[in-house]
């Protein structure tokens, strides 16, 4: 049972990369992909706030009355999303306005709470860092990457600066809510037939 | 029942930690957010209305108190004179406040551009009160003396089709702004001397 720090960070990247493996997180996943840069703040945003429950809730998981622990993570989840609210406010304005509602959302993302419940009150704290991290870059990276594909596809732009030329007609069904589905279930598929073999 | 006081105490102490760490950083963060909000928020549309002004109106601001609230004013220069400010004004839209930015001229109580600035209207029919540069430019030239009101009321402006409640809530923040503009007229030549120096 004794996973290294490097395992454990590792794991995230891939065999267990939430919006692909786990499944989790779908709303955000869907939500704020629309461009590379939205995507990679809100992975990183959530990541922060990852990171932090996860040392917070396994240094108390001694201390947390069971019946109580589920109360106790999202006080401490929630106040950790609030603190990225303010200084997202604070220092990143136009990043905050484009994720809009997403940010405070990140009290209910299942991520958080899944690897609050199911890693963080059962391991140390150096391995839920671990954990966080790796869950937290591997949801970042996802985000990023299903965003980069819907802003290419869909706005023809890549980081703001056009790709492919003004001749592009924009392929704009990408950026709307069920190409968000669409494209999911390609990067699905493709992580599947690589996996699979 | 030893259990229960256990729950108890560090379900408290936890949400009074929480509490505490959130305010202390709400209070520390709220001088650099007020910043971010008039560059990314308020920015644009002052500097729409106060267009061809030789200064920076967000830089050269002054507040002066209003019953219980504080209103700050962005003082224009115009041919080497500060003879107009832009204030925000706010009246109830359709789904919350609407944040209206009033640009007028001391030397003929004239509004020379409003802009909204916040919302939360109706996409497609009451948020085009932000977009649609036809709305607002009604305004231009109206007088401050007297309440604006939409053309169903009796007033000169047309209101947006479909957005009644909408244009209604703009022209008050518009006549809002009138009546602080009536009332605090002299301070607010008291303070534009000090520009003129």
């Amino acid at each position: 049972m004794a996973k290294t720090f490097t395992q454990e960070f590792v794991k995230g990247l891939w065999e267990e990369i939430p919006p692909f493996r786990l499944v989790l997180g779908l709303c955000p996943t869907l939500g704020v992909t629309t461009t590379m840069k939205n995507g990679i703040g809100m992975g990183l945003a959530t990541t922060f706030v990852l990171v932090c429950s996860n040392i917070l809730i396994a240094a108390l998981r001694n201390l947390i009355p069971p019946k109580v622990r589920i109360a106790c993570f999202i006080i401490i989840i929630a106040t950790f999303v609030i603190v990225v609210e303010l200084l997202m406010q604070a220092y990143t304005y136009p990043l905050f306005l484009a994720l809009g509602v997403f940010i405070p959302l990140i009290v209910v993302n299942c991520i958080v709470l899944g690897r609050a419940e199911a890693f963080a009150s059962k391991n140390n704290i150096v391995l839920s860092i671990a954990d966080g991290l790796g869950i937290g870059v591997g949801f970042t990276l996802a985000l990023g990457a299903l965003g980069a594909l819907r802003e290419i596809v869909g706005t023809g732009t890549f980081m703001g600066a056009s790709v492919f030329g003004p001749s592009y007609e924009p392929f704009s069904f990408v950026i709307t809510a069920p190409g968000a589905f669409v494209c999911l279930g390609l990067m699905l598929c493709i992580m599947n037939l690589l996996g699979s073999k | 029942m030893r259990e229960m006081i256990k729950m108890v105490v560090v379900l408290t102490v936890l949400s009074a930690f929480s509490g505490g760490l959130l305010a202390g950083l709400r209070s520390s963060t709220a001088a650099q957010i007020e910043n971010q909000k008039l560059q990314f928020v308020k920015g644009p549309a002052i500097k729409e209305i106060l267009e061809g002004a030789s200064n920076d109106p967000i830089a050269d601001r002054f507040k002066i108190k209003d019953g219980k609230t504080e209103i700050s004013f962005f003082v224009g220069k115009f041919d080497g004179k500060a003879s107009t400010v832009a204030f925000e004004s706010f009246g109830k839209g359709f789904g919350g406040d609407i944040g209206l930015m009033v640009g007028v001229n001391l030397a003929d109580d004239a509004i020379i551009g409003v802009g909204v600035t916040t919302h939360s209207e109706t996409p497609g029919l009451g948020a085009r009160a932000k977009e649609d540069a036809k709305f607002t430019s009604q305004f231009k030239g109206l007088s401050m003396a007297v309440p604006i009101k939409v053309t169903t009321d009796g007033g000169k402006v047309n209101a947006l089709s479909g957005a009644t409640i909408t244009s209604r809530a703009v022209c008050a923040a518009a006549s809002d702004a009138g009546k602080t503009y009536q009332q605090l007229k002299p301070q607010i030549a008291e303070k534009l001397k000090e520009f003129n120096k």
